[in-house]
């Protein structure tokens, strides 16, 4: 399996790493990708920025750890994972994750569990800037359900 | 040596995010008693919080987890990535 994982301050280009997934092996058949954005509004509030501290060497393996968890439960031939930090502003590209299989069903769902999970399982934290002040953001009780629906 | 490790809102509150204790605990929860001993009370209460999640050599443990000399002891709130 092809895996790139990437934590960086610098924003990423998601056309080019669609085209790396698509390169990477001519078995692929789907690419599944996600990419999150930081929104200008959260819980009412109006975001002006986003500031995302990580554990260096502890979060990339974290993230490795979910891809290959990934890559035993689907079938999966390239995987990308590019998580920015540091200061973000609204519209900002936040974080793409990418999975090329030989077939959609795997790319999907493969690319949702390892969405799912790097919210809940990679040390990441949140801090967001209002027009009230700064607040380090908590666990979402919908992402830890969205997480524990793949338990089974 | 024991390095210590703080992320996040726990290393905003206690003002910085590296530290060192000498080698002697034996146990996550011996680590947080030398820091509070070492920088105090307030230490000692935002360390035993009950949402604070510990990692040994940058692996999830619980607070009765070994620590050696030599081991990276981090302290971090629950994560909010993605």
């Amino acid at each position: 399996m092809n895996r790139r994982v990437l934590v960086q301050a610098d924003a990423f280009d998601a056309g080019a790493e669609i085209t790396r997934l698509r390169e990477s092996s001519a078995e692929v058949g789907g690419i599944a990708t996600f990419l999150g954005v930081v929104r200008d509004i959260n819980e009412d509030d109006t975001v002006s920025g986003l500031y995302l501290e990580h554990y260096p060497g502890m979060t990339e393996s974290q993230i490795d750890d979910i891809i290959t968890e990934a890559a035993s439960r689907w079938q999966v031939l390239a995987a990308t994972v590019i998580h920015r930090v540091g200061a973000l502003a609204p519209n900002d590209e936040i974080v793409f994750v990418g999975v090329g299989s030989r077939h959609r069903g795997d790319a999907f769902d493969a690319c949702e569990f390892i969405m799912d999970f790097l919210k809940t399982r990679a040390a990441f934290w949140k801090k967001e800037q209002t027009t009230d002040g700064s607040r380090w953001l908590t666990t979402r009780a919908s992402d830890v359900d969205a997480a524990s629906r793949w338990d089974a | 040596m024991i390095r210590v490790a703080i992320f996040a809102s726990l290393r905003e509150s206690l003002g910085t995010g590296r530290t060192e204790i000498p080698a002697g605990p034996g146990r996550v929860s011996e680590v947080i008693a030398a820091l509070g001993s070492q920088h105090g009370e307030q230490w000692l209460k935002t360390l035993s919080g009950e949402k604070v999640l510990v990692a040994v050599n940058q692996t999830m443990v619980n607070d009765d987890h070994a620590v050696a000399d030599g081991d990276e002891v981090a302290f971090f709130p629950p994560v909010t990535g993605g």
